[in-house]
């Protein structure tokens, strides 16, 4: 600690180095998250258009335009790249940028080892796309991967466990060190108590993933000598139990649907406040929310296989563990509409991201609510209202909150506003076409429309169509978004340090642009 | 900005009031909703989906009414001045109390049903399930009746890129089969669910039945349908590339003509094994072998036997359709380790083993005659 501290008196880390260098030597936080942003964006790109691939095949009855097998890859990497490539390094970007200046920091206590984090990802994610141009092709089993059918494809399987491996391991890397910066490195009279909810949120998310993914890349590890060392840890032939897999995935699986969308929650919690001139309301029991989420996302994971034949007793115990987390989910949902509650509203861009967050994924809460029910969750099951839930919770969910973030701290970063006409025409759009793409596909989903399917009855077409519009309509939308970055970082309107009127934080006690070094010596927290 | 929110808030009611109405309207077949199916478990699934979806609306418009009040209300333009309150307990403890009442009220309804839906016992008639990549067997079981239900090839021809084929003439398009599963009505029929080669699952929504099929283990799923009629599902578990093409159809029928479909069918599986016992000839054998082809070979080696370069090899001049018969018979008969070729000596008849060999060294250029006849390929069982 004082080693770490003593080093940035040294004069000559104060200015980034030039050129491309700065970039691949960094170890400053906010060069790393920003990289992380960057990577996250294009990623956003490539595969939304595997997205509008998809949709562009369901368009309409019929197969136009993909090969089933390639529409099988399209679906596979679409979700291992929007889950693993898209919202976990931009919320991991996020943390890198703002968990030292929240909790007065200078950096992160682990800056070498956060460089090599973010620069494994674009490797693996190289690996992992390569496979789509390989002989064998792209995985094309689903992103939970199943055996014994992700054991059919070719050698290129071993590339994508490798690049999952690699990304893995990156996110081990990551958390700890946020673990180790937040634990460490909060300036004194920073209790945790005291901490703002996104680093409270991330500090729960590490652990997540500091337990979970270890489990999957075990899985996947058996996977691989499966495929190609003659084991047979998923095969019934061998002695062994495709099922079995399944428990395994989940165990990561579920907990990873919280990596995904606690970070959401700080975010929003940051943002609701500042735009309500009205401190968050319930903090307490905000995290203690958190962490009751985080703990029973642990017990619920064959929530996800009841149709796979489990007793009736462990169905039963899985059906009420699920319905209990809508419990601590609820109270989060009700602090933040507490929070607007009598506040002095303004909408401004962040803002409606964060409003917007909180209808639409509490729309994908209440679905969700539906499918822990057993007996109903076999007819919901691997159809389109599934797919219709989690992407209410991922798209306008996670992803919202996203956008939020980066509107909300985008003048911190660059020290100049960005485009409030273009953020709120960018908002707006995306909001109309996120609700026509995805809404439709909960009646197709309940009408009896199965998942990963590239064609269907003509009965199903015209939701089908609709959903396919609201996919390049929001696709397109997002390239207001780049217009807007790009544009802030240019120029424009200067900021000031405080930003908003009623932001809240040690962030926003520092100048704008944020200076390359903060809080060398550290701040009083009173 | 005030206006647009007004008239946002007044879309966003009537969206939900619309939604409300017309699911509650919405004519059988819905596209809009779950059906309520023919059984009375499937009725009781569908009640306590509407209940539920019933509760997560209330739950939707108070949340909603209150975010959107605030909204309206709490506005700085409107001269909203902030209060600073922002914790209470006992609002608090109200909010968590409340919502687990309901989650209690849900649950119990919910297991009573899920209990119902899995005691198996006392079934009349038993039909083991078997999921292959992309078709379903079905065995009577003690009735030594069984058969391939594939999709409808009418269908399987339109499905192909560039068929030129209008889907949409066809009404069950995708869920249609050659034979169908039948069963008799006011019976409690038990199906065991095994798949033999990857992961599928058993769907048909009018039965509120859908179980995963998995190789190496058994499943079970029951059903007492009420009134006679065709119900059609699909596959729900994603099996590879035609997973999307692996239709269910059961046929619920009463009691007699149940008796006499069944006698039909060992009257026709019978004739068919007989037919086995003669001589075919080269042509025959290769005429009957493409419609064998077309069902359960052009799906991965393609329409032409071109197969997918690096995923699917080619039939057309491959090192084993026109090398040593033996070997072709083996790779048909008992498929290919470690890859998604299954061994098709479980699936198909001699006769149609022999003739799918034949088809496939005599096509795509392919120039040998249809030498193997049905009774080599019986000397392998």
């Amino acid at each position: 600690m004082s080693a770490t501290t003593a080093e940035h008196h040294d004069e000559h880390h104060d200015e980034p180095a030039k050129g491309w260098k700065r970039w691949v030597f960094t170890t400053n936080h906010k060069d790393i998250g920003t990289l992380y942003l960057w990577l996250s964006l294009i990623m956003f790109f490539i595969g939304g258009a595997m997205a509008l691939i998809i949709r562009a095949e369901l368009f309409s009855p019929g197969m136009q335009i993909t090969d089933p097998g390639f529409f099988n890859q399209m679906t596979t990497m679409h979700a291992l790249i929007m889950v693993f490539g898209v919202v976990m390094p931009a919320t991991v970007g996020l943390a890198n940028w703002m968990i030292p200046m929240m909790i007065g920091a200078p950096d992160m206590a682990l800056p070498r080892m956060n460089n090599l984090s973010f620069w494994i990802l674009p490797f693996a994610f190289a690996m992992l796309a390569s496979t789509l141009f390989m002989d064998s092709g792209g995985p094309a089993a689903g992103w939970t991967l199943y055996p014994p059918l992700v054991l059919q494809g070719g050698t290129s399987f071993a590339f994508v466990i490798f690049s999952i491996h690699f990304m893995g391991i990156s996110s081990v890397m990551g958390s700890i060190n946020i673990v180790a910066t937040i634990f460490n490195m909060r300036a004194p009279g920073m209790t945790l108590l005291k901490m703002p909810l996104f680093v409270w949120t991330w500090l729960i998310t590490a652990y997540l993933l500091i337990a979970t993914i270890p489990v999957f890349a075990g899985a996947v590890t058996m996977l691989l000598t499966d495929k190609f060392f003659g084991t047979s840890f998923f095969s019934a032939a061998g002695g062994g139990d495709p099922v079995m897999y399944q428990h395994i995935f989940w165990f990561f699986g579920h907990p990873e649907v919280y990596i995904l969308i606690l970070p959401a929650f700080g975010i929003v919690s940051a943002i609701i406040p500042t735009f309500s001139r009205k401190p968050l309301f319930g903090y307490a029991s905000m995290v203690y929310a958190t962490a009751s989420i985080a703990f029973l996302s642990f017990i619920v994971w064959a929530h996800h296989m009841f149709t796979t034949g489990m007793p009736l007793a462990g169905e039963l115990f899985f059906m009420f563990s699920t319905m209990l987390i809508a419990v601590p989910t609820g109270v989060k949902v009700f602090n933040w509409v507490a929070t607007m509650w009598r506040g002095s509203l303004t909408f401004e861009t962040p803002m409606l991201f964060a409003v917007g967050f909180v209808v639409m994924f509490t729309i994908g809460g209440l679905s969700g609510l539906m499918l822990a029910m057993a007996p109903i969750d076999f007819q919901y099951h691997d159809t389109y209202f599934v797919v219709a839930h989690f992407h209410y919770v991922l798209v306008p969910g996670a992803i919202f909150s996203i956008m939020a973030a980066a509107y909300y701290w985008l003048p911190k970063w660059t020290g100049n506003m960005y485009d409030e006409k273009l953020g709120k025409i960018h908002f707006w759009t995306s909001t109309v076409f996120v609700n026509l793409l995805f809404f439709p596909m909960h009646f197709v989903g309940l009408a009896g429309m199965p998942r990963r399917i590239p064609d269907y009855n003509l009965q199903f077409a015209d939701w089908n169509a609709v959903a396919s519009i609201g996919a390049f309509g929001f696709g397109f939308a997002q390239l207001i978004f780049v217009w807007v970055v790009i544009k802030c970082i240019k120029g424009g309107e200067k900021a000031t340090d405080e930003v908003w009127e009623g932001a809240d934080g040690l962030e926003w006690t520092v100048a704008s642009p944020a200076p390359y070094h903060t809080f060398s010596s550290p701040p009083e927290v009173k | 900005m005030n206006s647009t929110f007004r008239w946002f808030v007044a879309a966003l009611g009537g969206f939900w009031a619309t939604l409300g109405a017309g699911l509650a309207l919405a004519e059988e077949p819905s596209t809009l909703n779950m059906p309520q199916g023919v059984t009375a478990i499937s009725r009781e699934v569908y009640d306590l989906h509407m209940l539920v979806f019933w509760i997560v609306c209330a739950i939707g418009a108070v949340v909603f009414g209150a975010l959107f009040y605030s909204i309206l209300k709490h506005r700085k333009s409107q001269g909203a001045v902030a209060a600073t309150f922002h914790e209470s307990t006992a609002v608090e403890i109200v909010w968590t109390v409340i919502p687990f009442i309901i989650l209690v009220a849900m649950a119990i309804p919910a297991a009573k049903t899920l209990i119902a839906m899995e005691d198996t016992s006392n079934a009349e008639v038993t039909i083991k399930v078997t999921g292959y990549q992309w078709k379903w067997h079905y065995e009577y079981v003690g009735e030594d009746v069984g058969f391939f239900s594939v999709l409808n090839a009418e269908h399987n021809a339109a499905r192909k890129v560039g068929s030129g084929i209008d889907v949409s003439q066809y009404e069950h398009y995708l869920k249609d089969v050659d034979r169908e599963l039948v069963v008799p009505v006011g019976k409690k029929v038990r199906f065991l669910f095994t798949a033999a080669d990857v992961i599928h699952a058993w769907w048909v929504p009018d039965l509120a039945v859908k179980k995963d099929a998995i190789p190496g283990f058994i499943n079970e799923g029951w059903a007492i349908i009420d009134e006679p009629g065709v119900f059609r599902g699909k596959c729900a578990e994603l099996c590879g590339r035609d997973h999307g093409f692996m239709p269910v159809v059961v046929r619920a029928v009463p009691q007699d003509e149940y008796a006499t479909w069944l006698a039909g069918q060992r009257g026709e599986a019978q004739a068919e094994a007989s037919a086995a016992e003669r001589e075919w000839s080269g042509e025959e054998l290769i005429a009957r072998g493409e419609g064998v082809y077309n069902t359960n070979c052009a799906s991965c080696h393609q329409g032409q036997g071109q197969g997918i370069p690096g995923v699917f090899p080619a039939i057309a001049g491959s090192a084993v359709a026109t090398g040593a018969l033996d070997a072709h018979l083996d790779v048909i008969y008992n498929g290919v380790a470690g890859t998604a070729m299954a061994g098709f000596g479980a699936q198909l008849s001699d006769l149609d083993i022999a003739a799918v060999v034949n088809f496939q060294r005599s096509a795509f250029g392919n120039s040998a005659d249809g030498a193997l006849q049905p009774a080599d390929v019986a000397a392998l069982r």
